[in-house]
């Protein structure tokens, strides 16, 4: 393979990537695009003159939901983790009884459509009155993480070999902090890979957003993009900025951690 | 997310993390077993492993298990805004699912909901395999390209599904005007009722691809080079390698793949919801569109029909599920 590498087979990885990523130059060329200039034919293939206009309404209009959506994601994060690394634990190393059953559960839960899941959670919340509140969002939009922060947990941890938690309890740790002191360190990259899936996860929900929290003072960005559209159908540069502005944080994230996450899914921690 | 998530999934959405969460679960189980037998009767350990799993167990009770059971209580009580609000629905068993099966929105959801599922995976399927295969070959800028390809992943997916909702506008649309050079005529791809369902077909499966791309890449890697080396030696091309050692030894891979693209596939609403709204009419209304039309998408909410469709739509993501995990089983098996 190394041998020889064509010239050709690069050029045409480039032009298919070109390919794959035109609806994503697309977006940020139209956010950038005059709004007399939107509706010209053909249409403007790069934004000559670019203007900010759509930056700036942006930031004037949607830092609320932009606060918003960091709020639910970091919420979602907490709460993942709270639940899912004690589980994890529990299933890996502590041979819980009837943990394969609780396996296939969450195997099973993962299959349930978001659709199914937001009816139920909007006539449960609608009788507790947690409709419209960034909480009942947080809960809601746990649910698409926690059984995959459980299964990947469990993954994991029951690779860490059993001489590291032998030598923990021969010094006196109890499961307690045996789990705190030791297989959480250990766990750390996949904490990391399960705190970025649960923030984007729940960054970029539309579904449980526009259910059970569409009259809610503080939206978050993806209802702000969605109910944007709907009142404004001519501006669409400040729709595709404001949908530029939303991918920032996923892009980030993955761009800064992509090491970590594949560290995380594939390598054992006991080095570092 | 796909992402999926995977995902994924997932997310994707979302959508690949979706993927991860469908390869690694089993393997867990598997150091249990053997522990399980020395230690009988409850221990002081097993008192602590469930202690440490108890807030799951709450969860999953109180967060999955309880809105399910009221989504089933949705479907057999007929539910309006008022019987909603005073607690006092009627209980019509059945009913709700006879409607639901009678409607004329019945058979073009089915029919949609097939042709949408099967021609999404379809193509994501076979673009991936391909990306894959190309990408393996190893070439100057591979790996920075193949990340690249990740992008249309990560993305929420209000974000894609509007930017190809402004591709695809019938009169700025950038597809209309390349197409307009090249002398055809205008498409009206998002309000025509004859190419609705092909527009949010075409947008899923360009979300899908990444996923399938990362899973049969990683499935790819698993193939060790050396069965390849041997049948350069025996004078295979490369169309030959493919379809006598690729193909075959990538089988449970793509049973794999095929089978979560389908579960999720079937789930997807964002991105129809976003381009067409399941219309004009009923032109691209899936049944979880159908779904979540009737508890959310109009101003009147009917949520006990929606809830019969939600719960046909989970028998058959479980059907599907449950194959899944039948097909994983053996794999792990052999």
């Amino acid at each position: 393979m190394t041998a020889r590498r064509p010239l050709w087979k690069t050029v045409l990885g480039v032009v298919l990537t070109a390919l794959m990523l035109f609806p994503v130059y697309w977006l940020v060329n139209v956010s950038l695009t005059q709004t007399s200039d939107l509706r010209s034919d053909p249409p403007h293939w790069f934004p000559w003159e670019p203007t900010f206009e759509g930056y700036q309404a942006v930031f004037g209009q949607q830092l609320p939901a932009l606060g918003t959506s960091l709020l639910v994601g970091f919420g979602c994060v907490v709460l993942t983790l709270v639940i899912a690394a004690p589980a994890g634990y529990a299933l890996a190393l502590l041979n819980l009884r009837g943990g394969r059953t609780l396996n296939f559960l969450l195997l099973v839960a993962q299959m349930v459509p978001a659709v199914v899941m937001a009816m139920g959670f909007y006539a449960v919340y609608n009788s507790l009155g947690l409709l419209n509140t960034v909480g009942g969002l947080i809960v809601a939009d746990s649910t698409i993480a926690v059984p995959f922060g459980v299964l990947l947990f469990t993954a994991f941890m029951s690779g860490i070999p059993r001489e590291l938690l032998q030598a923990a309890r021969v010094d006196g740790a109890g499961a307690w902090r045996t789990f705190w002191s030791v297989v959480l360190p250990v766990s750390r990259n996949s904490a990391l890979t399960v705190s970025l899936f649960a923030f984007l996860w729940a960054w970029s929900d539309f579904i449980f957003a526009s259910t059970l929290n569409r009259n809610g003072d503080l939206v978050p960005i993806t209802l702000g993009i969605y109910n944007y559209i709907g009142n404004n159908t001519t501006q669409w540069n400040a729709i595709m900025a404001t949908a530029v502005v939303a991918s920032v944080p996923a892009a980030v994230l993955l761009v800064v951690a992509q090491r970590h996450v594949a560290a995380g899914v594939t390598a054992g921690a006991v080095k570092d | 997310m796909t992402s999926t998530p995977a995902t994924v999934g997932t997310r994707g959405t979302h959508p690949g993390p979706r993927g991860a969460a469908g390869t690694v679960p089993a393997a867990p189980a598997a150091p249990a077993a053997p522990a399980r037998r020395r230690h009988r009767g409850p221990s002081a350990s097993q008192w602590a492993a469930v202690g440490f799993a108890a807030p799951l167990l709450v969860y999953l009770v109180v967060f999955y298990a309880y809105p399910l059971w009221r989504n089933i209580d949705l479907s057999v009580h007929d539910y309006t805004i008022r019987a909603f609000v005073q607690g006092n629905a009627e209980f019509v068993g059945f009913e709700n699912y006879a409607e639901v099966f009678s409607s004329s929105t019945f058979p073009t959801a089915l029919v949609n909901t097939v042709l949408f599922t099967f021609v999404s995976i379809v193509f994501q399927f076979a673009a991936g395999l391909a990306l894959a295969v190309f990408f393996r070959s190893g070439f100057r800028l591979s790996s920075t390209l193949r990340a690249m390809f990740l992008v249309p992943w990560l993305l929420p997916l209000i974000v894609s599904a509007s930017t190809w909702s402004w591709m695809l506008n019938s009169d700025n649309g950038i597809v209309n005007s390349v197409l307009g050079a090249f002398g055809l005529e205008q498409i009206n791809w998002l309000t025509s009722p004859d190419t609705a369902l092909l527009s949010v077909t075409i947008a899923n499966i360009w979300l899908g691809i990444p996923f399938n791309l990362v899973i049969l890449y990683s499935g790819l890697q698993n193939i060790p080079g050396e069965v390849y080396e041997a049948s350069s030696l025996d004078g295979a091309g490369p169309w030959r390698q493919f379809w006598s050692i690729t193909f075959p030894l990538l089988r449970p891979v793509s049973l794999i793949t095929l089978l979560l693209g389908l579960i999720y596939t079937l789930k997807v609403v964002d991105v129809i919801w976003i381009m067409t709204t399941g219309g004009p009419g009923d032109a691209s209304t899936t049944f979880a569109i159908w779904s979540y039309r009737e508890a959310f998408g109009t101003g009147q909410p009917d949520f006990s029909p929606a809830a019969a469709v939600g719960n046909i739509l989970i028998l058959i993501a479980l059907v599907f599920g449950f194959l899944h995990l039948q097909l994983q089983r053996r794999q792990e098996a052999s």
